[in-house]
């Protein structure tokens, strides 16, 4: 991943999002839910989106697909170049054939991103005859194989949602994404709903799938365990902001930003003893209320005046390495 | 000194269409005065039924609880009362726990008001000393739960379950609802809560991580019964029970350079209804046999840890 500061449209990445603006507008009141985010994504890589609720991460997710719901949300500026096309750009019959077959998202929530009253088979096989010239029966054929591929025994074809447990749902909502190969996968916090065995299970299911088919992925997570696990770069994500990018080991190794150095210290370990967690103190920013200069300056234990008064941009720390802090220092790699 | 909470053979039975459902099934432990004792298993294993069945908010089918040495598994009318004002419960989620038509101060006086001992400045003064002791702004005291955040709305819950200063607590899951940074805030608010009042807790959580760093002991739940029971610390050094080991394979660690090897179990946690005797993990565990069918007994392998698992020697020795 790189970030040129010439913003040169694609550089051969196969997704590069460049300056997205996205609000919400309610009752007359403004909801700076994205504030200018630009990132880079490599074919066959996974990007993780990490960051708290309301951060924005699902917004810049729904934006790639233009899934967005206008109103209240509007896509203000940006563009998101996928293989070179400025998706932002395309017209919706067009964009319709981006959606599930180069670009399909997993939802957090297995139970509303299935029809209840659908046999799941048909759910993935209605993907399949949507973006692709096949009769029924070879749409059958292929659902049942994409069945038996996320671990559901094609006898179950004709089954409904409710029949399934939500570690199953969650395999059939996967099956359905992956059914036309699509090149960019979108999953939004995939396991979060799951038990940690069947996170376990799915985790390890997602990444021998990403291995067999080289799909790219956007990996969003609460959990920074999960992205440790999955991901090859992080973006951290404040307030409709990235404050930290970099690959994954330099994130995890070297963090820089206060914020991120706040989420790692207020988790506790599974193998090393703390006495009390350092929580970040206060509260995330009311997002129709940002503060000015830094968003994170109210919370920061460093904060200065030019943090509370200037807009603060990304640099780089160390080569590839960003962070949106004025404070840090370059790390020694 | 008796423990504060000690439950023997407790057993939670529900009728279902499908059958008798053994949510809790021959669950025995204790708590000392002023520990914490971790509850951990996956969604649907018991642990919530557990926690409710101790503080009679649900019936137990059977076995028996004692609080302070006495047997309370039957206790009505006014000893009711008393242990109700002794054991109280923080749920889950802050947002649908709270009455969303009550003020915060209506929300915590509520106790109060109904035990009826006090007079309306009294309830005042204790209202205001709770607010402070947890944290909540006397602004906020006329706030309606929908316009506090998850944190707030937690710490409202906290409160109330301390109001007429109870000595355990049932903490139902009481994070996880919470994001990360808000997270550590109400851990360590419980903790500062636990050394100040001297509380007992029974932590409920599916977090293994926050299991650890919270509990003074920790009990692993599976279908209803308790598959192994250690020190804190202790079960994550040597876990000994093929289930444990799974359960702490599978946390993603943050720990990117350390590679630890994963277990992952086949199938998915089924529920307890008409259970055979034996093993309930025994479907699951690469190592069931024949005698894994037999009622299993938690039995204790190292000092103060407990396994229930007629192999549990030779897998470890291994």
């Amino acid at each position: 991943m790189r970030m040129s500061k010439a913003m040169s449209s694609h550089n051969g990445s196969l997704l590069s999002v460049r300056n997205l603006l996205v609000e919400y507008t309610t009752e007359g009141q403004v909801i700076h839910a994205v504030n200018g985010v630009s990132f880079d994504l490599e074919r066959g890589k996974t990007l993780g989106l990490v960051g708290e609720t309301g951060a924005g991460k699902t917004s810049i997710a729904k934006a790639i697909l233009r899934i967005l719901p206008d109103p209240p949300a509007k896509i203000r500026s940006g563009e998101i170049y996928l293989d070179g096309q400025d998706l932002l750009k395309m017209s919706e019959s067009a964009m319709r054939q981006v959606r599930g077959r180069k670009v399909s998202m997993i939802f957090q929530d297995p139970m509303t991103a299935l029809n209840p009253i659908m046999r799941v088979g048909d759910q993935i096989a209605e993907v399949i005859r949507l973006h692709n010239r096949v009769t029924g029966r070879q749409a059958a054929q292929r659902a049942t194989q994409m069945l038996e591929m996320v671990g559901i025994p094609g006898e179950r074809y004709g089954e409904y949602p409710h029949q399934f447990s939500g570690g199953m749902r969650q395999r059939v909502v996967i099956a359905m994404a992956l059914a036309c190969s699509p090149e960019l996968l979108l999953a939004d916090e995939p396991t979060t709903a799951l038990d940690v065995t069947i996170q376990a299970q799915v985790l390890e299911m997602i990444s021998r799938l990403k291995r067999d088919f080289g799909t790219s992925m956007i990996m969003i997570s609460h959990n920074l365990g999960v992205v440790a696990d999955v991901c090859d770069d992080l973006a951290v994500v404040y307030a409709g902001q990235i404050v930290e990018l970099g690959r994954k080991e330099a994130i995890f190794d070297r963090p820089t930003h206060p914020y991120t150095l706040g989420l790692f210290g207020a988790v506790p370990h599974l193998y090393e003893d703390a006495d009390r967690l350092k929580p970040i103190k206060g509260l995330p920013p009311d997002p129709s209320n940002l503060p000015t200069g830094c968003h994170f300056h109210p919370r920061c234990p460093r904060a200065t005046d030019q943090c509370r008064n200037e807009r603060i941009a990304l640099r780089e720390v160390e080569a590839g390495h960003l962070c949106r802090c004025i404070q840090a220092t370059s790390v020694e790699g | 000194m008796p423990a504060l909470v000690e439950a023997r053979h407790l057993r939670k039975y529900f009728e279902t269409p499908r059958g008798l459902l053994h949510a809790v099934d021959d669950v025995s432990f204790s708590i000392e005065r002023g520990k914490t004792m971790g509850l951990v298993g996956e969604s649907g294993c018991g642990k919530s039924t557990l926690g409710r069945v101790v503080i009679h908010l649900l019936d137990s089918t059977g076995g028996s609880v004692y609080f302070e040495g006495e047997d309370v598994t039957h206790v009505d009318g006014r000893k009711l009362r008393k242990l109700r004002e002794d054991m109280k419960i923080i749920f889950q989620d802050p947002y649908s726990s709270l009455n969303p038509r009550m003020t915060v101060e209506q929300t915590i006086m509520e106790p109060l008001i109904i035990c009826g001992r006090f007079t309306r400045k009294e309830r005042q003064e204790e209202a205001d000393r709770l607010m402070a002791m947890v944290g909540i702004d006397q602004r906020l005291r006329l706030c309606y739960p929908h316009e506090l955040d998850g944190g707030r709305r937690q710490r409202v819950g906290i409160a109330r379950a301390l109001a007429l200063n109870p000595k355990f607590i049932v903490c139902d899951e009481p994070v996880s609802a919470l994001d990360v940074s808000i997270q550590a805030q109400i851990l360590n608010l419980l903790q500062d809560l636990q050394d100040e009042l001297g509380l007992t807790y029974m932590f409920i959580t599916h977090d293994l991580s926050v299991a650890r760093h919270i509990s003074d002991e920790i009990c692993v739940m599976y279908l209803g019964q308790f598959v192994e029971k250690s020190p804190a610390k202790e079960l994550f050094k040597h876990p000994l029970h093929p289930y444990t080991q799974a359960l702490i394979s599978a946390v993603p660690s943050i720990d990117i350079h350390q590679k630890r090897e994963r277990v992952i179990l086949e199938g998915e946690i089924t529920s307890p209804i008409n259970p055979r005797p034996g093993c309930r993990f025994a479907r699951r565990c690469k190592y069931e046999c024949k005698p894994c069918h037999q009622p299993q007994q938690l039995e204790e392998i190292l000092p103060n840890h407990f396994v229930a698992c007629c192999r549990v020697r030779e897998i470890n020795c291994q």
